[in-house]
């Protein structure tokens, strides 16, 4: 076990010496120094409770897209019968309990109707998205699928992941982080955001617009208590609008979605100064947009965001032009977040957050100043010890655990981990757990020296039987580790991270460094005794 | 030069004298942190209770207002808040948990916090928002979960290590000391009444690893005894391991101590709780290996035949050397 020939010690070193050097822009980083542009600059990142920032969990209301699947899929049928030739005559539209149903005017044309309607219960690859049935040969039952409902979810977290991401970049944070994470929920992390009350304000607002013609048949009472007649809907005035406490009953069919804008942009009404949003249309939302205006001049229609009306002008002429106003109470900051909202998309679900937190910068530079504090008093208390007690073989142990830290930070650094507050105190830990090692191999070179064992022999005892005790207590540590990373969110990651990386150089320099060291000082002197 | 030696050399105590007034105190010590817990309860954080926390400096004073904010924020209609000083009097922590009924509201944590938080910048305009967390109900009772099944989870994986690398026998009895040193440790959240956080169960989890490193040290040492002295009594073979090991779980011991009493006292507050956890723990673990899972091998008669093959495993392990298995 002495023997170390040339080859190992190069490699030896060479692997020690590379992972060190990997800790230095780090290290420089937390001085304050500059790390030389010109070189590679790996870092450790800093989590969020160090660098400071805002950590959002979002999950979406899964409960919305399954109403909406079923509110598109009434307007499809209501078209694909529309249009068949000849039409096909359907009443008595239901979308309750989670699925759709209809009746044909004629059994006669059944089979026509589940033709036409056929395609559209398909998915891809093979699955279906709806199932339909046939009750009393005139019914048809329109059920969504598990899997159907399954893959809608996925297409809207997909696009809500996107339209968070875009929203973000619009606040021109730098380098947030924005994960889906699981069925419906999506993880962003924005470093350096003190405030995030903007941010969850535009995340909160899922910018459905929507236009829909006023529902003038509606009886006042009715639509002052929420109830709406047959074929339309009630929705309330925004808060901080005139007409805020009171509702609007629109048609619920044959409206326009604000899915077809080119552009918005924030602005001020030169006639009246108030504040505006702009929209333009592309040519399709324009084309349906000049539709509606032309058919219904005279007639009010509203200005819905979010289930909420915004206002309900009177269409006085056609507009023909592809843009658009929307008035409604506005700051100049709530017409620039919705112009923001609306540029990047509606959320094709609402998202809401569940779990928030939030650093600030100063806290976390706070943290990080004590936290190196006192790993420096702890790191000195450690080596006084080590070589109070075991002297030369304490020296060999202190060099190691310099090492040790170097070459876990070098590590880290390489595998773009991060380092969070718990992963400090990991870093401590393991600065007091990575001497076991040489103290389980000191401990059993100065019992094989008292059994009366020369000196190359204890040692040789000492590192082969402590071995087998080193190896089964890191093996529980690991284990221990792993269960650590697995149930940890992202602070306590940073803590299993610190630990198990720890565990495997600290046996690396504890054991194979000292014994090359060690082994290097043995043939050198060939001592006939040693003090430990 | 002389070298500090904290365990003389020819230290014999004998541990396993007492074992039986020492098991029956990890029981009554086991028994007693179950009944705190349900007496007394955890003080759980919002990361396992749902709610708000949030931390703020107020730097233009010398102290920070506790009892106008208490009033303040328990005036908001969101019930009793708990404001504590955090790591210095300028600083405090605010906490108020879920309204009845409310843990089944996504939104709720998060419209509390910006209300308490907005309620007392205005009331103090000069104050520092140094950290919020806001965690829903849901999200908080999926903590609870996984918590549950990660300390499981490890107490077991790591029994089974110990069991496939030794014997049976030891597998139970690592077992009983992490069940005896998990228990403790929560028993004394539970009567301090500390805040009970993730960080506190990632602390519980480090000190399963850590114990068991005490464990598996003195249980390798008495199973290479075991192999020396085929005829020693097991209470005496037991006494010899640990007290060869003694110097070693000492000097290991004080040197994690060492390094774990700075960042105590000058590392950052939110580290305390965790910290804390750790550092009993230690002393926990290292009583636990000598006083549950050392006597728990004479009881579930682990002999000194206990690693010598049996008569079937050799034959078979010749027939699989013919071939014929």
């Amino acid at each position: 076990m002495l023997e170390f020939p040339l080859w190992k010690k190069l490699w030896l070193w060479g692997l020690t010496l590379a992972a060190s050097v990997l800790a230095l822009p780090s290290l420089f980083n937390v001085s304050g120094l500059d790390w030389p542009a010109s070189l590679p600059n790996p870092q450790v990142n800093l989590g969020l409770d160090l660098a400071g920032g805002s950590h959002l969990l979002l999950e979406a209301k899964a409960d919305e897209i399954r109403v909406q699947r079923l509110e598109n899929m009434e307007e499809t049928v209501r078209q694909l019968m529309r249009n068949a030739k000849p039409r096909i005559r359907i009443g008595d539209v239901s979308t309750g309990e989670g699925r759709m149903s209809f009746m044909l005017d004629s059994p006669a044309d059944i089979d026509r109707a589940r033709g036409l309607l056929e395609p559209v219960m398909q998915g891809a690859n093979l699955t279906r998205d709806w199932d339909l049935a046939v009750v009393d040969g005139q019914r048809i039952v329109l059920t969504p699928t598990n899997s159907g409902i399954e893959a809608a979810l996925d297409t809207a977290m997909e696009s809500a992941t996107e339209v968070v991401r875009r929203r973000i970049d619009e606040l021109g944070t730098r380098e947030p982080t924005i994960i889906r994470q699981g069925a419906t929920r999506i993880v962003v992390q924005v470093p350096g955001l003190e405030d995030p009350d903007a941010l969850k304000s535009l995340l909160g607002k899922t910018a459905q617009l929507e236009f829909k013609l006023v529902d003038l048949n509606a009886l006042p009472e009715n639509v002052a208590a929420g109830i709406a007649p047959p074929g339309s809907q009630v929705f309330p005035y925004a808060p901080g609008s005139p007409m805020e406490g009171r509702f609007e009953a629109v048609r619920r069919l044959g409206g326009i979605r604000g899915d077809n804008l080119t552009d918005a942009k924030a602005g001020v009404d030169p006639n009246t100064n108030q504040n505006v949003v702009n929209i333009t249309f592309d040519a399709q939302g324009g084309a349906k947009f000049a539709k509606l205006t032309r058919e219904n001049v005279g007639k009010p229609f509203a200005i819905i965001l979010d289930g909420q009306v915004l206002s309900a002008p009177n269409i006085n002429e056609p507009i023909l032009g592809g843009s658009a106003q929307i008035s409604g109470n506005f700051t100049a900051e709530s017409a620039n977040e919705l112009a923001i909202a609306l540029n990047s998309g509606a959320l094709p679900v609402p998202l809401q957050v569940i779990e928030e937190r939030t650093v600030g910068p100063d806290l976390g530079a706070d943290s990080i100043r004590k936290g190196l504090l006192a790993m420096a008093i702890g790191s000195f208390a450690v080596i006084a010890l080590m070589i109070a007690t075991y002297g030369r073989f304490g020296i060999y142990a202190t060099v190691a655990l310099v090492f040790n830290v170097l070459m876990l930070l070098g590590l880290m650094a390489l595998g773009n981990f991060t380092l969070t507050l718990p992963g400090i105190a990991g870093f401590v830990i393991t600065i007091g757990a990575a001497v076991d090692a040489n103290v389980l191999i000191n401990e059993r070179i100065r019992e094989e020296r008292k059994r009366g064992r020369k000196v190359v022999a204890a040692v040789e005892a000492g590192y082969k039987e402590a071995g087998r005790a080193i190896y089964d207590a890191n093996a529980t540590n690991f284990i221990s580790g792993v269960a650590l990373f697995a149930f940890g969110s992202g602070p306590v990651k940073g803590f299993a991270v610190v630990l198990v990386v720890g565990l495997f150089t600290s046996v690396f320099t504890g054991v194979t460094l000292t014994r090359m060291w060690v082994a290097g000082w043995l043939r050198k002197t060939r001592p006939n005794d040693i003090n430990i | 030069m002389k070298l500090l030696k904290l365990v003389p050399d020819d230290t014999n105590i004998k541990f396993l004298k007492l074992r039986v007034p020492f098991f029956v105190l990890s029981l009554v010590l086991i028994f007693g942190s179950w009944a705190a817990v349900l007496v007394n309860g955890l003080n759980f954080g919002v990361d396992f209770a749902g709610g708000q926390e949030v931390r703020m400096t107020f730097e233009e004073r010398e102290q920070a207002p506790v009892a106008s904010l208490r009033e303040l924020v328990g005036g908001l209609g969101y019930g009793e808040p708990v404001v504590q000083e955090f790591g210095g009097p300028q600083t405090v922590s605010i906490r108020v948990a879920l309204p009845e009924g409310a843990e089944d509201t996504p939104g709720a944590a998060t419209a509390i916090g910006e209300k308490v938080i907005a309620a007392i910048a205005k009331e103090y305009p000069d104050v520092r928002t140094d950290g919020n967390d806001t965690v829903s109900g849901k999200v908080a009772g999926e903590f609870r979960d996984q918590a549950i099944l990660a300390l499981l989870a490890a107490m077991a994986a790591v029994s089974i290590f110990i069991w496939v690398r030794f014997e049976w026998q030891f597998g139970v009895g690592a077992m009983f000391a992490l069940v005896h040193d998990v228990s403790v440790t929560v028993g004394l959240f539970a009567l301090t009444q500390m805040e009970f956080s993730l960080q506190i169960v990632a602390a519980i989890l480090a000190i399963i690893g850590y114990s068991l490193n005490d464990t598996v040290v003195v249980y390798d040492r008495i199973r290479e005894n075991l192999k020396k002295f085929r005829k020693m009594p097991m209470a005496e073979l037991l006494d010899l391991s640990v007290n060869e090991t003694l110097s070693r779980t000492v000097m290991t011991s004080l040197s994690l101590f060492l390094a774990l009493i700075p960042l105590l006292i000058f590392g950052p507050p939110s580290l305390f709780g965790m910290v804390a956890a750790i550092t009993t723990g230690l002393f926990i673990g290292a009583y636990s290996s000598i006083y549950m899972a050392g006597p728990l091998l004479i009881w579930m008669g682990v002999t000194s035949n206990s690693f010598v093959p049996t008569e079937g495993a050799i034959e078979r392990q010749e027939k699989v050397a013919r071939g014929e298995v």
